[in-house]
């Protein structure tokens, strides 16, 4: 399926080219210990979110279902759920340097899943079998977990703050850092959502799990054990016992281990769903 | 006849010492007093008075090149200051070097504190108040209103202004950096020295959420709390009094360390989600060293601040040189507009 003549790879390239032009600018500014323009690096990830909304709506009509039926898809999916969501916090919250390292992230994410072919080698068709609810129940957690990237995001510029500000250290891009406090509100607003779109997505997943208990393994108990993880986060942060750096460093830790849970996840879903081999890449 | 041409004459923090410019500093009456020698002065068609605690500076138009001589002897005489005294002290530009040089004090690289921005008000309020006196035209409100112009372009596009150089405001960015609005912000000032005062009154025009004062002498605590329209808690119990304040600054004269780890760290155990930002401005210091290892608590002393402080004003003297070319090229392009006002000026005469 093309689109102008270009498939949703081509789309999906020239929108991690947006992001990696707002990294990249983003990146000349801070040398230069220059302000960047928070309407153009809005504008330019904006610019690549539609592409990357393209890719992925190309990508879906050919796999007749939502885009997150294999490693590559997963990725880009994740990729643009931090987007999404940037766009909302970064027009509301206006949070400096956000743009720049979730368009770091991004980048990164559609980069590589771009880079390896393997993740993008087998394509499952109809990959939730016409079931609208467990596609839901996918495509919910994975937009979870861009928001947990999101937070990790947040948390790293919360660790790179209070760093600065321990150690004296106050130039360059710390001078361009938001505030510590907004950040910790950013970040209990950020596990908050999560949480709410994993219980759904979990609580989803759980009424079919509950008809078919066999279907019950490992990746999915390792899904339920991020979901409590994050749950649990919330709860001490809430309390006031998971708090400033302690907070932050669990926050990105944990996505990390999020992420890494999502290839188990994967390969262990629908073991035996029709495969097609990728058409040919257009450039 | 000469064509008129555009003048400074004045003395600065450049050229002056400070009793030199305590003599020229025109207060009260004196300023209205050299208006009114200068609207009776012939030849001079249009002037404006800058007048700040580091500069005196008259410019105008002149139709004659003697009519500044005439304008130097009337500033001696009014501030009885001796010719000789002022010839040695004087700065004197004319035409577009006396424009370049006004880009510059607007922009704020002529003043002590390079990259100031209450310089830009002073000039603006100068030329205000020629404009209300009826003493600019068309020369001199075409340079200034370009001057602002210029001015605000180079703040925008240069990191001239960035970073604070004051210890006091050096704390209030620090503050920001920590909290973002400092609207909800409670600030304890331990001590009501000079330097306290003074930071305590920058964080009051930070329109901080609450403020409070304690100190050894309560008398004194109650006059500082009045005047920053604060309360005032009793030294003894600055502990107890801790975990309600975001920002606490001592500036007490206690020979040992007033706020203890175990103390600070006893307060943020009832406030551990919001941080704690102590501000040390005391020699010998006011707060144990060890306090800056808590979690969530950051800690500035005097020497702390001085070196932001100095890291702020080298960007900005790194940024001079920018700034200057970026000003010579307004000033070319201002000076070929105003070069045939100052011709009209002349036909008009």
């Amino acid at each position: 399926m093309t689109f102008l003549g270009l498939g949703d790879r081509a789309w999906l390239w020239l929108a991690s080219a947006c992001y990696l032009i707002a990294f990249v600018l983003g990146t000349v500014a801070l040398l230069r210990d220059r302000r960047q323009s928070r309407l153009a690096m809005y504008a330019i990830v904006a610019a690549g979110f539609v592409l990357q909304t393209l890719g992925l709506y190309l990508r879906g009509r050919a796999v007749k279902g939502c885009p997150i039926g294999n490693t590559f898809e997963i990725f880009q999916f994740t990729a643009w759920s931090a987007i999404s969501l940037y766009l909302v916090i970064g027009a509301t919250f206006r949070l400096s340097l956000l743009g720049y390292f979730t368009s770091c992230l991004s980048a990164v994410l559609t980069v590589v899943s771009l880079g390896a072919p393997g993740w993008d080698a087998t394509r499952r068709i109809n990959a939730f079998g016409g079931t609208a609810w467990v596609e839901l129940h996918a495509a919910l957690a994975l937009f979870s977990y861009g928001v947990f990237a999101l937070l990790a995001l947040t948390s790293g510029m919360y660790l790179l703050q209070t760093y600065s500000l321990k150690h004296k250290h106050l130039r360059g891009l710390f001078s361009f850092l938001p505030s510590i406090l907004d950040l910790d509100h950013i970040s209990v607003r950020l596990l908050l959502v999560g949480v709410v779109l994993m219980t759904w997505s979990l609580g989803i997943g759980a009424y079919h799990w509950l008809q078919d208990l066999a279907s019950v393994d490992t990746p999915k108990l390792l899904t339920a054990g991020v979901w409590l993880a994050y749950c649990l986060v919330l709860i001490l942060r809430l309390r006031s016992r998971l708090v400033a750096q302690r907070l932050a460093w669990v926050c990105v830790v944990l996505f990390v281990a999020a992420l890494l849970s999502l290839g188990p996840v994967n390969a262990s879903r629908h073991p035996v769903a029709p495969a097609v081999p990728p058409p040919a890449h257009k450039p | 006849m000469s064509a008129p041409t555009f003048f400074l004459l004045g003395a600065s923090h450049h050229t002056a010492p400070l009793e030199l410019r305590e003599k020229l500093a025109l207060a009260g009456d004196k300023l209205d007093a050299l208006h009114g020698e200068l609207r009776s002065l012939a030849g001079l068609q249009e002037f404006a008075v800058l007048n700040t605690c580091n500069r005196v500076e008259i410019y105008g138009v002149a139709a004659q090149p003697e009519t500044v001589a005439h304008l130097q002897a009337a500033l001696c005489a009014l501030n009885q200051l001796d010719a000789a005294v002022f010839a040695r002290i004087r700065l004197e530009l004319r035409d577009r070097t006396a424009l370049q040089h006004l880009l510059e004090v607007a922009a704020g690289i002529d003043s002590q504190m390079v990259g100031e921005t209450e310089i830009l008000g002073q000039v603006k309020d100068a030329y205000a108040a020629a404009q209300a006196r009826g003493t600019t035209g068309p020369v001199l409100n075409r340079i200034f209103q370009k001057t602002f112009q210029a001015a605000k372009h180079v703040r925008t596009n240069t990191a001239i202004g960035e970073g604070q150089i004051s210890v006091a405001s050096v704390a209030v960015d620090l503050a920001l950096k920590i909290f973002g609005d400092l609207r909800r912000c409670r600030v304890l000032v331990v001590g009501a020295g000079a330097i306290g005062e003074k930071t305590a009154r920058a964080f009051k025009s930070r329109d901080v959420g609450e403020m409070a004062v304690a100190s050894r002498n309560f008398q004194h605590a109650g006059e500082l709390a009045t005047t920053l329209a604060a309360q005032t808690v009793a030294f003894d119990r600055v502990a107890e009094a801790l975990p309600h304040f975001d920002i606490a600054v001592c500036s007490t004269a206690a020979p040992v360390a007033i706020v203890t780890q175990a103390m600070a760290a006893l307060a943020m155990r009832q406030r551990a989600v919001r941080p704690l930002f102590f501000i040390d401005l005391a020699m010998p210091r006011n707060i144990e060293p060890g306090v800056a290892d808590l979690p969530n608590v950051f800690l500035y002393n005097l020497d702390d601040l001085a070196k932001v402080s100095a890291e702020n004003l080298a960007l900005r003297q790194a940024e001079m040189e920018r700034v200057r070319s970026l000003l010579t090229e307004k000033a070319d392009v201002l000076w070929r507009q105003v070069e045939p006002r100052l011709s009209g000026n002349h036909a008009a005469t």
